[in-house]
């Protein structure tokens, strides 16, 4: 059975002050039904733009090259209809901030509404209904109130559990996540979470998950892509990725983490900083501050290449990784 | 609501008695209320205060030289007009006057200030309302273009055209205006309110298109639309030329905020997006500029009146200044201050109603 979602060497470019910078490299990656898949990197390392592709949203004078096919439809060639189409019915997007990405002046049952009269061609009542259902699903108590309430009325986690029921409202089949959590306190991520993972299981709704955090990764997620300066360096199954990495940015990455009451001895910082956008250097992006680096390193970029079923990565030295499982 | 309880004959409780308090809404006019008051006052003492200081006499600017060189004259105007009295004297009989609704009255007109007010005010108004209208919608469209176009050629065309009108003396486009429109192409009267041989019609609002209307004399509203085209064009022009680049700023910033991206990511067609998401939340600043730019042309606009033979505010305030006029100054003043604090007041509360987040609580 072909991916809910299948991208093929995605590539963009975007218009910068001093000519064309290249954002994303040679991206592929697929998302089945139903499947919650992770995908993970630091700051700037086009996870979210990658997302932004995907919805049709990168800003004007951008070059896409390669492929993304949703559910049969090639993305990549719609127009601007096509677009609107896919946009909320097929694919949703919940953002990082709830609190900017809510509109502050429209009432929540308007923002829960709007679109779904325009994509399942709903009355004004029927749509207040699913509304109802929908803030019910997501537990967000008293529904018909929070109907007339305003996005500033709600706390974070409330406003966020809104922001997941707008972008449920029009019964997309692929929901991308981008960091939903990161803005939150951490008790009310969890409940985030599990959310989402609640909404998979019963509705069989496809997430991408967006993260910077490897942790969420390994308790939502089954599969997961590391994301390196707008290149995938790493991807497998969410426990092999977390327990055994096989490409020194992931492993890194895992002894960046804190845990356990100890993590002041044991936090272990990358050095460096991931290179800005058309600044990377000719070979691999991340040999700069590999420590396991090696003259071969510098001459091209490595091609993502299987290693195991399941599992590819961007490396040609692959060195034996010492990671403390945890 | 009271409620009996069980076992306790007689017992009755009432709810909490709770303190009565006002609508939030009339506290808040009240504040406002009492603020005009005193910047009212404020503005009678500047005023008195500055139209003394100025070297200028009110004698010589009203009398004709031989009625100077005649002291029983002088000291007749002196006395008629209660100039001969001590500043603080005369001060507090104008303020006696001024609580009975009394505004004095004018020297050079002879008439009473408010009248005179009354006279001159609806025909500002006549300008101003048609100005601001057209000037809201016109300014808010073109502004919103430009954003959306950022950096494209509409933009670049909006903002230069803004610019240019920004940088247009009224003075010059109300000449070039008059020359195209009346002497070249005969489209529109030269100035004035109404054409000879029509008389004004009867007063309820002072606006001669509305009474006239209002009248049913069809022939005289059609009269007085026309006399107000030119002028209205010329101020409408100018107060576009001032919104446009308000709206386009204001329309530029809230484009770049999540909640819109999150509108399209959501399908909505691009129209919804901004006419229900963009344009409300740019609206706020918008609102501002447009309630100052309002009460501005409320307040007269002296060299377009001055050029149409539009006998409004500005001009009246122009001639009283110039005969040291002091009732009427005052007048204006006062009306001009009043002006911007109602404005200021009607913003405030369209404030409340666009942002949720700014409503009183």
């Amino acid at each position: 059975m072909a991916p809910l979602l299948d991208v093929d060497s995605l590539a963009v470019t975007l218009p910068g002050p001093r000519g064309p910078l290249p954002i994303l490299h040679d991206v592929s990656l697929s998302v089945d039904e139903g499947e919650l898949v992770g995908i993970a990197g630091e700051s700037g390392c086009g996870k979210s733009l990658t997302a932004q592709t995907l919805l049709g949203l990168l800003p004007a004078g951008a070059t896409v090259t390669g492929t993304a096919r949703f559910a049969g439809t090639d993305l990549l060639g719609l127009d601007n209809r096509g677009w609107q189409r896919i946009r909320g019915a097929g694919i949703a997007m919940v953002f990082q901030d709830p609190s900017a990405a809510l509109h502050p002046m429209l009432t929540v049952g308007r923002q829960l509404t709007e679109h779904m009269r325009v994509h399942l061609r709903m009355d004004r009542r029927s749509a207040t209904r699913r509304a109802v259902e929908l803030l019910d699903q997501v537990r967000i108590p008293d529904p018909e109130r929070a109907l007339r309430a305003y996005p500033h009325q709600f706390s974070g986690g409330m406003r966020q559990r809104a922001a997941i029921a707008i972008a449920l409202a029009a019964r997309p089949r692929l929901l991308i996540a981008d960091e939903p959590t990161t803005a939150l306190d951490v008790t009310v991520q969890a409940g985030i979470l599990a959310l989402l993972d609640r909404l998979r299981a019963e509705t069989g709704l496809a997430v991408a998950f967006i993260t910077h955090d490897l942790g969420v990764l390994s308790a939502l997620t089954t599969r997961g892509y590391v994301f390196y300066a707008g290149r995938v360096v790493e991807t497998g199954p969410t426990g092999a990725l977390l327990t055994a990495p096989t490409h020194p940015y992931t492993a890194a990455l895992l002894g960046a983490r804190p845990h356990g009451t100890q993590a002041v001895g044991t936090l272990r910082p990358i050095p460096g900083a991931p290179p800005a956008p058309g600044e990377a250097p000719p070979g691999c992006p991340f040999q700069p501050r590999c420590r396991h680096a090696e003259p071969t390193c510098g001459t091209a970029p490595p091609p993502l290449a299987p290693v195991a079923a399941d599992r590819s990565v961007a490396c040609v030295v692959r060195p034996h990784l010492e990671v403390t499982v945890r | 609501m009271t409620t009996v309880h069980d076992g306790e004959p007689g017992a009755v409780t009432t709810t909490a008695p709770r303190p009565r308090r006002a609508h939030p809404l009339l506290v808040f006019l009240a504040k406002r209320l009492a603020i005009t008051a005193g910047l009212l006052l404020g503005v009678t003492v500047v005023t008195f205060g500055l139209v003394n200081v100025v070297p200028g006499d009110p004698v010589t600017a009203n009398l004709s030289d031989q009625a100077l060189n005649d002291p029983a004259t002088v000291a007749a105007f002196r006395e008629k007009w209660g100039l001969d009295q001590p500043l603080w004297q005369q001060y507090l009989h104008y303020l006696g006057n001024l609580v009975r609704g009394d505004l004095g009255i004018s020297q050079q007109t002879g008439r009473a200030v408010l009248d005179d007010l009354v006279r001159y005010v609806p025909a500002t108004m006549e300008l101003a309302i048609p100005t601001m209208v057209l000037a809201l919608l016109i300014g808010t469209g073109i502004g919103m273009l430009a954003a959306v176009r950022n950096g494209r050629l509409t933009d670049q065309f909006v903002r230069v055209g803004a610019l240019l009108g920004l940088s247009t003396p009224p003075f010059w486009l109300s000449l070039v205006v008059l020359y195209v429109f009346f002497y070249q192409l005969g489209l529109a009267p030269s100035g004035g309110r109404l054409s000879t041989g029509f008389s004004p019609p009867p007063t309820v609002t002072g606006m001669y298109t509305v009474d006239a209307a209002l009248a049913g004399q069809w022939d005289v509203a059609w009269d007085a639309a026309q006399h107000l085209t030119l002028p209205v064009l010329v101020l409408t022009s100018l107060t576009v030329a001032l919104l446009v680049r308000f709206v386009r700023s204001a329309m530029l910033e809230v484009l770049q905020q999540d909640y819109i991206r999150a509108a399209y990511a959501k399908g909505l067609p691009a129209r919804v997006v901004l006419r229900r998401h963009l344009l409300r939340a740019g609206l706020v600043p918008v609102v501002t500029v447009s309630g100052l730019a309002f009460a501005s042309l409320l307040s007269g606009t002296v060299l377009v009146e001055s050029i149409f033979g539009w006998p409004g505010v500005g001009q009246y305030a122009y001639r009283s200044a110039t005969a040291l006029d002091l009732p009427a100054i005052l007048g204006v003043s006062l009306f001009v201050a009043l002006v911007y604090t109602l404005v200021n007041l009607t913003v405030d509360l369209l404030y409340g109603l666009i942002d949720p987040r700014i409503r009183l609580s």
